[in-house]
């Protein structure tokens, strides 16, 4: 069944301080917060707001970092074994591998999604919206970005496969010579990064400067307008 | 009585979920965009109810053959063995091993079935219109969402260890058909916890306010 969606956008409240609990709908007003302040819901104890402190600027270092280290751990052996003169590796990527070419398709896409797509998406999408929203406006885009940040971090769970990796590691080690590989220390620093940016990321401040969608469609309708009547 | 408690939805607001923009739409509609981020709006979750149903008993059914088929196969020179998760379990307790074992019992076993069981409680309470325990069931709400995803856990054990232990002839560990189930429990619950609407939590109570005051 496909639903047709409404065309048309909603007004807007002349008051920007009023905001509802994601959690349970309560209509409150946000307070004026000092940076590193928070604000939760008066009902439910949702967090509304926390306001962070320098938030672009420590967002982009810890981002850039995370892509650095990113690239690392996925091009590096994460574990290794050894076992009568024979030695074996694999890298995250390989664990997927080997699931597929054992035709585990499906588990290996899901591994494939959670442990490679999603940290990607959610760093690569998170260095975009800082880059962009330096700006003084920034563009319809980062909105987009900001949008889908929050689904790459759902399935993103680098931190889960690394405690996997852990409790892999300890079980063959009853019977060969496991050999952490670089990758392994790599990714630990990378758990750390990623709940650093989730600290330092404050989503309000960009939204609260971004172009809206509302204008610029009435922008591209008197761009239409302008070059139907030259 | 003081009309203290006023929620979006009773002052015909709608809240925007991805940039947490108030707006109102048109008179007499019930869907609208967001002016600033675009998203289509509702004033609800459209049919969360029916959707985190529909993901729920598929994660219920997934259950029975994710626990009872084995996800890994151990093939040496003596034979071939293949072990449940359970039998994982038991097979990694040892003196030295315990603490892991511990992890792989919470994250595996404990935590699927404590999560179906909690979204059917949540489901099955917001239905019969309970007003008790909000505060309780908000938070056990928030847990659910926040512990789901260790679930995935043994997927990752049994991955790579599948993938590093590739000795032929000497030994050889294959994933097994259980790996897939179990999978697609964690799957199923993750989304079902996303399609799950916590502001019908508070609707009944809201309702009975209004009523009261």
């Amino acid at each position: 069944m496909t639903r047709v969606h409404a065309s048309f956008h909603n007004e807007p409240l002349s008051d920007g301080s009023l905001v509802a609990c994601l959690h349970c709908d309560l209509l409150q007003r946000l307070p004026d917060l000092a940076p590193g302040g928070s604000a939760r819901c008066t009902r439910c104890d949702k967090e509304l707001w926390r306001r962070r402190e320098d938030s672009l600027n420590r967002t982009l270092a810890l981002s850039l970092a995370a892509a650095v280290l990113y690239v690392i751990a996925n091009s590096v052996p994460m574990l290794g074994l050894s076992v009568v003169g024979r030695q074996a590796f694999t890298t995250v990527l390989g664990g997927a591998e080997h699931l597929w070419e054992d035709g585990r398709q499906m588990v290996a896409a899901l591994v494939f999604l959670t442990a490679v797509l999603a940290p990607a998406a959610q760093i690569g999408f998170m260095l975009g919206i800082v880059l962009a929203a330096r700006r003084e406006r920034p563009p319809r885009w980062v909105g987009t970005l900001l949008r889908h940040h929050p689904t790459a971090s759902t399935w993103s769970m680098i931190e889960v496969m690394l405690l996997g990796v852990l409790v892999a590691l300890v079980k063959i080690a009853d019977y060969a010579t496991v050999i952490p590989g670089v990758a392994l220390f790599v990714l630990g620093a990378l758990v750390f990064l990623l709940a650093g940016i989730q600290a330092s990321f404050d989503p309000r401040e960009v939204w609260d400067r971004i172009e809206w969608a509302e204008s610029a469609r009435q922008a591209g309708a008197a761009d239409q307008l302008a070059e139907a009547t030259s | 009585m003081s009309p203290a408690v006023v929620t979006a939805m009773q002052l015909g607001l709608q809240n925007c979920e991805v940039c947490g923009l108030l707006s109102r739409p048109p008179p007499g509609e019930e869907e609208g965009r967001c002016p600033r981020c675009d998203e289509t709006l509702e004033f609800r979750k459209p049919r969360s109810l029916e959707r985190t149903w529909a993901y729920l008993i598929g994660a219920a059914i997934c259950y029975i053959p994710a626990n009872l088929l084995p996800v890994l196969t151990t093939t040496t020179a003596a034979g071939a063995d293949s072990d449940t998760i359970l039998q994982g379990v038991v097979l990694l307790w040892s003196p030295t091993g315990w603490p892991l074992s511990l992890i792989v019992l919470i994250a595996s076993i404990m935590i699927p079935s404590a999560k179906i069981l909690a979204l059917a409680y949540l489901l099955i309470t917001v239905q019969r219109g309970s007003v008790k325990n909000n505060e309780q069931r908000i938070r056990l709400y928030r847990m659910v969402k926040f512990i789901g995803r260790w679930s995935m856990v043994d997927v990752f054990v049994d991955t790579f260890t599948a993938a590093l232990v590739q000795l032929q002839p000497l030994m050889s560990v294959e994933p097994g058909p259980g790996l897939f189930f179990f999978a697609a429990v964690v799957v199923l619950t993750m989304l079902a916890v996303e399609s799950f609407d916590p502001r019908l939590i508070w609707d009944s109570v809201s309702a009975r306010e209004v009523r009261d005051a």
